[in-house]
């Protein structure tokens, strides 16, 4: 599948604080501030950025169509090229993932790409409303209209399947909002206990609130550059060593009882048993994962990946990604967060941002921040970032970002590499 | 030709609701009607009112799917109607305590993905007449339907059987 690609190094990054609402702020200023940041920490100015790409999921939230020119504009990027990328949940990683192939196929030597979502405009039980239009709205808006429902589902279905319990999934919640204590970006630090997420209100079974990301306002912004531009503009660019995409069936109901695609580090005898996907895994993310390892060149993920930054909507999705990922075997994913594998100081450090649960999920910000945060920890640069080194790991090399959409539609995996 | 410097805009009793003053808030209302065509998949909800469920057979490979597709996601053949037991299985579940704002006052309400035999796909529909606790995987679940039709998906919706309680 691959023909030639120049290298493609992210330069720079920034991220607003995200909040439940940023009112003395609208979409341009928020981009701004972040686009400002990012353009700061290189001392990079107007001239130096070849284009963009507009990342953003919902016209409904804000009521407003074509938003991307409105920042482009803002920023002062116009006339240069630019696009709005979307694609649900993973609307942040595709943008990423474009901007990569603006520089890898030399139409660019430096794209900008800025993602933001302003989820604040309507109230919170409207905004599940709109979210839920992304699902058909034929079959399953009507009958479900709920994504945490939907997800529910898959969490059951899993809990069945592997004897996954509520106590794993209430530990990714624990571990990824007291990262989150960490980081001065995040929306909801807390520390907490599996007994505090079991006790919060019931969503849907057996999802309570502290199991479900939040509703943010907030953007961030990634500065992407060619080889010979990025040592210009940096002395530590981050090599974006491999990408992948996967898809699935927009209705949950459609997905197939079939065969899983393995990874090098498995055999189908480990799956002898499995009907997959079906609901309890992600087609996608497995696809995704897998194009992003054969072109990085990753055949053990667990040991060649330091840090992840995974799309933990829900905790349950968090424990389901771990296995889409190859970071354990499907199956595994409970005991994988309860054994602390998952942990800043565990075998790799899944979200130790704190996620999309602690950090918040400003839709089409969301795959952007992980870019950011991936980009800061593989620099070795937390400590300048959040004015503390507490989640910044000794010697990290490699990292990898997993955006996803819908029930699983579409899924994004990026792997980055420290290159000194 | 009108030329005139005394134009004045005339001036309405309609207000703006403020919310909050810095930074200005303001409330505004939005409405709109869709005409929507079920296109394709229109038989599927004609049979609800002939207490049918119709699936898709695709008419080259044979996959079966529990909810309508005029092709197959299979191998991109055509695929014809096909009427679904109405008796099945949960293959998952949940309760939602909260929801979308349009289905906030039928909460607390059960999703399940019910399982056919025969049938290679799912089928998403709302059931009745069970608790949370009640509802296990692989439950025996009969479709059921309304007289007064909404032409929606949930013109169809299932309850357990006679069996379902001896189970578990």
């Amino acid at each position: 599948m691959s023909g030639e690609r120049r290298n493609v190094y992210m330069v720079s990054g920034g991220v607003t604080k995200f909040a439940k609402a940023t009112p003395n702020m609208d979409f341009r200023l928020r981009v701004k501030k972040a686009f400002d940041y990012a353009m700061n920490d290189i001392n990079a100015d107007l001239s130096m950025i070849d284009g963009s790409v507009a990342s953003y999921f919902s016209d409904h939230f804000q009521r407003q169509l074509m938003s991307g020119i409105m920042v482009q504009d803002y920023l002062g990027l116009t006339p240069k090229p630019s696009k709005r990328i979307e694609g649900g949940g993973a609307t942040g990683g595709l943008a990423f993932q474009t901007g990569y192939e603006e520089i890898a196929s030399g139409r660019m030597d430096t794209c900008v790409v800025y993602g933001f979502e302003t989820m604040s405009h309507v109230n919170t039980w409207k905004g599940n409303e709109f979210i839920a239009l992304a699902s058909d709205t034929n079959f399953d808006y009507p009958v479900g209209g709920f994504y945490t429902g939907y997800y529910a589902m898959m969490a059951v279905r899993h809990m069945y399947e592997f004897g996954t319990t509520v106590e794993q999934l209430a530990q990714v919640s624990v571990k990824n909002h007291g990262n989150a204590i960490y980081n001065p970006y995040s929306q909801s630090p807390m520390k907490l206990t599996v007994e505090d997420v079991r006790n919060s209100p019931m969503v849907s079974y057996p999802l309570t609130r502290l199991d479900i990301c939040t509703m943010s306002d907030g953007a961030a912004v990634a500065i992407l550059a060619s080889e010979e531009k990025a040592f210009e503009l940096t002395d530590h660019p981050i090599l974006i060593k491999g990408i992948g995409t996967g898809t699935d069936s927009m209705r949950l109901s459609d997905r197939p009882f079939g065969k899983v695609p393995l990874l090098p580090n498995e055999k189908e005898s480990d799956y002898r048993n499995l009907k997959y996907p079906g609901v309890h895994s992600f087609r996608a993310g497995r696809t995704a994962a897998k194009e992003a390892y054969e072109m990085a060149g990753i055949t053990d993920p667990l040991k060649e990946i330091d840090a992840v930054e995974l799309h933990d909507a829900y905790t349950s999705s968090e424990i389901q990604t771990y296995e889409d990922l190859g970071l354990c075997k499907y199956g595994e994913g409970g005991q994988f967060v309860e054994e602390g594998k998952a942990d800043i100081n565990g075998e790799v450090a899944v979200n130790f941002s704190g996620g999309l649960l602690a950090s918040g999920h400003p839709v089409g910000a969301t795959g952007i921040m992980q870019a950011v945060f991936m980009f800061w920890q593989l620099q070795r640069s937390i400590k300048k970032h959040f004015g503390n080194d507490k989640l910044q790991l000794t010697n990290p090399k490699r990292g990898l970002i997993h955006s996803h959409a819908g029930t699983g539609t579409y899924v994004t995996v990026t792997v980055m590499e420290a290159v000194r | 030709m009108t030329i005139n410097p005394n134009a004045k805009m005339p001036e309405s009793q309609q207000g703006t609701e403020v919310y909050n003053f810095d930074p200005l808030i303001v409330k505004y209302h939005y409405e709109i009607d869709y005409i929507h065509s079920y296109a394709q998949d229109s038989e599927f909800f004609k049979a609800l009112g002939q207490k049918k469920l119709l699936g898709s057979k695709c008419k080259k490979c044979g996959y079966v799917y529990a909810t309508p597709r005029a092709h197959c996601m299979m191998c991109g053949a055509e695929t014809e109607w096909y009427e679904l037991p109405k008796e099945g299985r949960i293959h998952s579940f949940t309760t939602c305590y909260f929801g979308s704002e349009e289905f906030l006052p039928e909460t607390p309400f059960h999703l399940v993905l019910v399982e056919f035999d025969g049938v290679n796909s799912l089928f998403l529909g709302r059931l009745i007449g069970a608790d949370t606790e009640d509802l296990y995987i692989g439950m025996p679940i009969r479709a059921k339907f309304r007289r007064n039709l909404k032409i929606s998906p949930t013109d169809v919706y299932f309850v357990p059987t006679e069996e379902a309680g001896k189970k578990k």
